[in-house]
């Protein structure tokens, strides 16, 4: 059976095509989602794409998150149901909650495009069951807001449960706290993400296809279910 | 007096012939007034007069350029008839790029607006080039900008260029189109005068276009998007039609205030109504808003349209009819849609919480009507407003220092010779500011939007996708050269066309046709005048020479402080075809042991050399000789080269020189190379000078037989300069430079400017 896995469109989103070919090309089936659907159309999995929803106005994802179709996914995710918030996505799921800490502006105040290197660090979660642990990867990393944030207490407990997903390596894009560019929640189900996968996914189009194992790790997790 | 007997109303007009009005104020001579009197038999009312003064201004009428631009016309390579579905005239061309697909794209100038406030200026450019894409039924699939700056370490180049570049940034970035390539040039002729040319290109079916047109009487004309506000009233005639003295900070109120949320959501609410075909026509609103909407679609449909002007939705509800008409406020469109259609529209404009409202009804009186508070307030035939403005064809004389300038030969200056000299110019051009690593401005930009990209800068062109299923695509340049145009106006604007198609063909496309951004001073200025004439004659003969057509294009005139015009500078862009994007070509030397060939004529040339700008300060002799059909040759080459997948990259040459286009290929590849410079030829000239019609190509060893063949099949000169690897730039017997220390000399320039 073919698995899933839905892609929000909010006011604002850009890279939610991107995402759906990738989920495409990680051999699942794409579906939208439209921010004010009442239904998630039973997908087994649901990704947050990048962008400026709403425009980043008032703060990035504030508005997002109220959208009816969040709703559905903070319910599905805290029972489990696959979530990747991607970018804009990431900065949804800290305002809904379901992530710790926060991003806030570039400690060099430009938004910034670069091809980025990173370490997976935790390959339990069900986005990046595909990648062996401690894995260097390059993957597109685009922001004005994207550095991560959070109170020590808060870092250390990520540290210490094994909850960085992805770190940068080499340079820090953004001023991140602890160079940190992925999270994950404690169940491993809902994976925040600065960096854009679905970009990395074909040589042709991106710097690597090294993003594309984002996608199929979810494929798996839920093939496997 | 009150508000009510304040409207001045059609009967108003009528029983007060004798009212002085703000002609010179808006922008307007005194034979122009004459004649808008005599067109309507009357004076004008308040409303017809802001009317007439925005549509009628330099920068929507086109009326010192009209004239000379019918060369475009005229002079059309057969290859037009081919490929041009759309041609001049409309808000885009659009080009037939085979499969089913039509491409539109075109660049425009924000340039006045940007060195008011360089933010909102180069953003609501790039907002405005977008809509136009738009509006042709397209969408928009990526962006480009051309920028020029005074001196780079100039301390107002320090307020206006970052602000461009994170308005282009924070504009594109958030409507989601990669930004792929462009480019960055410092002259102090654009000190006080900042050129910013934005292009937008979009991608629809070929028989999805959308006109500007308002046909069929009862047809509901529906404005929707932003709410209409007191932003960038007259920008179009107070600014970017008159010239700038002391008084740029004033003109702040005339600048837009964009918001890309509004303009992302537009798009997307636009491309469901396409797909559905509910309009029969469709303007966007930029330059002169309202006037210019209303009078183009009613000028170009059945000739007649009666708008209800209380019930534009407003920003400012104090905002007066004039204001209304004039206001520039971003992020608006209008379309005309029939009567059964309008409930879906509506409904799809409520799904995207686009705001949209009828204003307007399509008549077949032949007049536009404009009613306010239920008074007549416009009554005029709208081809006069839209189409049919004045025309001059304004006094031009040859630059009296012309001959003086072209004699002062750039060959004749002091020039390097020891091999220490030689190291020393090629890292102190690797560094200057028009020739360094750019990094710093375009990873403010996304690329990676859209998941299409296939090559941006620093690649020689920009390579877009267009069908994932088959692997078609475009390629895109966009080129200009101010320092050649001032030698030789008509030479210049061909090295500019010349350059961009050379980029495109080096990218491994098959370049189809241009368009074009022609930034001048004053049409007032006689010389101006002239200069203008050459780059149009230069554009049109060339465009005939390498057989692409022209589709579209931009004038911006005024483009000077004081009595001082900026170096003439026409900007073209080229598109090209490319059936498989997979084998695009980078500029970056890809593996080790391969062999580097140049391809093209060398000569001894130098003037408006960016040698002789670095190291001398110097512009004069006469810019490099312009060769057509070694142009097509070269292109030829390139792209049957990375069709058989012969070469594994290319790379053009122009400023700089050989050496610079050697530096730019090492440092994109990371890898270095052994350069036997061409024997017979000093070696200065060899590396710095800008013939054009030349590239540089890396070919593994087993295409090399294949390749020569190929080139000798065309009869394109060819040289073996040596073999890629290692970590070094190695000049055989002259010098070694390691990729590190060029890779601090060319990156390290923006930082130490802007931080």
């Amino acid at each position: 059976m073919t698995a899933r896995v839905g892609v929000v469109t909010f006011p604002g989103s850009l890279d939610d095509r991107d995402a759906l070919r990738a989920v495409a090309a990680a051999g699942a089936e794409p579906v939208s989602l439209w921010h004010k659907d009442a239904s998630l159309h039973g997908v087994d999995a649901v990704v947050l794409p990048g962008g400026f929803s709403y425009g980043d106005y008032l703060r990035c994802g504030a508005i997002a998150r109220f959208s009816p179709v969040m709703d559905l996914v903070i319910a599905g995710a805290r029972e489990g149901l696959p979530v990747l918030g991607i970018c804009n996505g990431f900065q949804v799921l800290c305002e809904a909650h379901l992530l710790p800490g926060a991003l806030v502006r570039n400690c060099h105040l430009h938004f910034t495009c670069t091809d980025q290197r990173l370490q997976i660090e935790n390959t339990s979660t069900a986005w990046t069951s595909a990648y062996e642990a401690g894995a260097h990867v390059v993957i597109p990393i685009k922001n004005g807001e994207g550095r991560f944030v959070a109170d020590v207490a808060t870092l250390d407990q990520l540290e210490a449960e094994g909850r960085v997903v992805a770190r940068y390596v080499g340079s820090n894009p953004n001023g991140s706290a602890r160079d940190i560019g992925g999270i994950t929640n404690a169940a491993g189900n809902v994976v925040g993400l600065m960096p854009h996968p679905e970009h990395a996914i074909e040589e042709l189009t991106g710097p690597s296809s090294d993003g594309l194992a984002f996608f199929t790790s979810v494929v798996k997790a839920l093939v496997s279910v | 007096m009150s508000s009510r007997s304040a409207i001045d109303s059609v009967p108003n007009a009528l029983a007060t012939p004798d009212t002085v009005l703000p002609v010179t104020e808006l922008g307007l001579k005194d034979d122009e007034f004459a004649r808008i009197k005599e067109i309507l038999g009357r004076r004008p009312t308040s409303c017809e007069l802001a009317m007439y003064s925005v549509m009628w201004s330099e920068h929507c009428s086109y009326k010192s350029s009209k004239i000379h631009l019918r060369q475009f016309g005229e002079k059309v390579p057969p290859e037009a008839a081919r490929i041009l579905l759309v041609g001049i005239g409309e808000n885009a061309g659009v080009v037939d790029i085979g499969q089913g697909y039509a491409v539109t794209f075109k660049a425009e100038s924000h340039n006045h607006p940007s060195y008011v406030e360089p933010y909102q200026g180069a953003a609501t450019g790039v907002g405005g080039i977008v809509r136009d894409i738009l509006t042709m039924g397209a969408r928009p699939i990526a962006v480009m900008d051309s920028l020029r700056f005074g001196p780079a370490d100039a301390p107002d180049t320090a307020r206006v260029l970052p602000g461009v570049v994170a308005g282009i940034g924070g504009y594109g970035n958030c409507l989601g189109l990669p930004n792929i390539g462009g480019e960055i040039v410092f002259d102090p002729s654009y000190y006080g005068n900042p050129l910013v040319n934005a292009l937008s290109v979009g991608v629809m079916r070929a028989d999805g276009i959308k006109l500007a047109t308002a046909p069929g009487p009862g047809n509901q004309v529906i404005l929707f998007g932003a709410r209409t506000g007191g932003d960038g009233i007259g920008g179009a005639s107070v600014l970017a039609s008159a010239t700038f003295e002391a008084e740029g900070q004033r003109k702040r109120p005339s600048v837009q205030v964009g918001d890309p949320f509004a303009e992302k959501v537009l798009i997307e609410c636009c491309l469901e109504i396409f797909a559905e075909d509910l309009v029969a026509g469709i303007q966007d609103l930029g330059a002169a808003g309202l006037s210019c909407a209303t009078s183009e679609l009613a000028s170009a449909g059945t000739g007649g349209m009666r708008v209800v002007l209380d019930t534009v939705p407003l920003r400012d509800p104090t905002l007066a009819p004039e204001e209304i008409l004039m206001s520039e406020s971003q992020e608006r469109m209008c379309a005309v849609v029939e009567p059964s259609k309008v409930a879906r529209f509506l409904e799809i404009c409520a799904k995207w919480d686009v705001n949209a409202t009828v204003i307007a009804e399509v008549t077949d009186t032949g007049r536009l009507e404009i009613f306010w508070r239920g008074e007549l307030v416009v009554d005029v035939p709208p081809r006069t407003v839209a189409h049919e403005g004045p025309v001059y064809d304004r006094p031009m004389s040859r630059p009296v220092d012309l001959d003086a300038l072209n004699a002062d030969d750039a060959s004749a200056l002091p020039r390097p010779s020891s091999a220490a000299e030689l190291r020393a110019t090629l890292l102190l051009l690797a560094a200057s500011p028009n020739l360094a690593d750019k990094s710093w401005v375009t990873d403010q930009y996304d690329r990676y939007v859209q998941g299409n990209t296939a090559l941006a800068m620093p690649d020689d062109a920009g390579v877009i996708r267009i069908d994932a299923t088959t692997n078609l695509g475009i390629a895109l340049a966009l080129d200009g050269n101010g320092r050649y145009a001032r030698l030789d106006p008509y030479a210049g604007a061909q090295l500019a066309l010349a350059e961009a198609y050379r980029n495109v063909a080096a990218s491994g496309a098959r370049p189809l046709a241009i368009t074009d951004c022609l930034n001048f001073g004053s049409p007032e200025d006689p010389e101006v005048m002239w200069q203008f004439t050459e780059a149009i004659r230069g554009i049109a003969d060339g465009c005939l020479a390498l057989g692409v057509p022209v589709t579209g294009g931009n004038v911006s005139f005024y483009n000077q402080t004081g009595s001082t015009p900026i170096n003439p500078t026409p900007v073209i862009g080229v598109l090209g075809v490319i059936d498989d994007v997979r084998t695009r070509l980078r500029i970056g030397f890809a593996s080790d042991g391969e062999r580097i060939f140049l391809l093209g004529a060398t000569g001894l040339e130098f003037g408006g050399s960016e040698w002789a700008h670095v190291v001398h300060g110097h512009l004069g002799g006469r810019p490099p000789k312009v060769d057509f059909a070694a142009e097509r040759a070269l292109a030829a080459v390139l792209c049957e080269a990375a069709s058989g997948r012969l070469v594994s990259a290319a790379h053009d040459i122009s400023d700089g020189g050989l050496a610079q286009a050697l530096v730019e290929s090492c440092l994109r590849g990371g890898r270095g190379v052994a350069v036997t410079l061409p024997s017979g030829l000093d070696p200065f000239v060899a590396l710095f000078s800008e013939s054009a019609a030349r590239a540089i190509v890396s070919v593994p060893n087993t295409s090399v037989p294949r390749f020569a063949e190929l080139a000798a099949h065309h009869d394109v000169p060819l040289a073996s300069l040596g073999t890629t690897g290692g970590a070094v730039l190695a000049l055989t017997g002259l010098l070694e430079i390691p990729l590190t220390e060029l890779a601090a000399a060319a990156t390290g320039t923006f930082p130490a400017l802007y931080g």
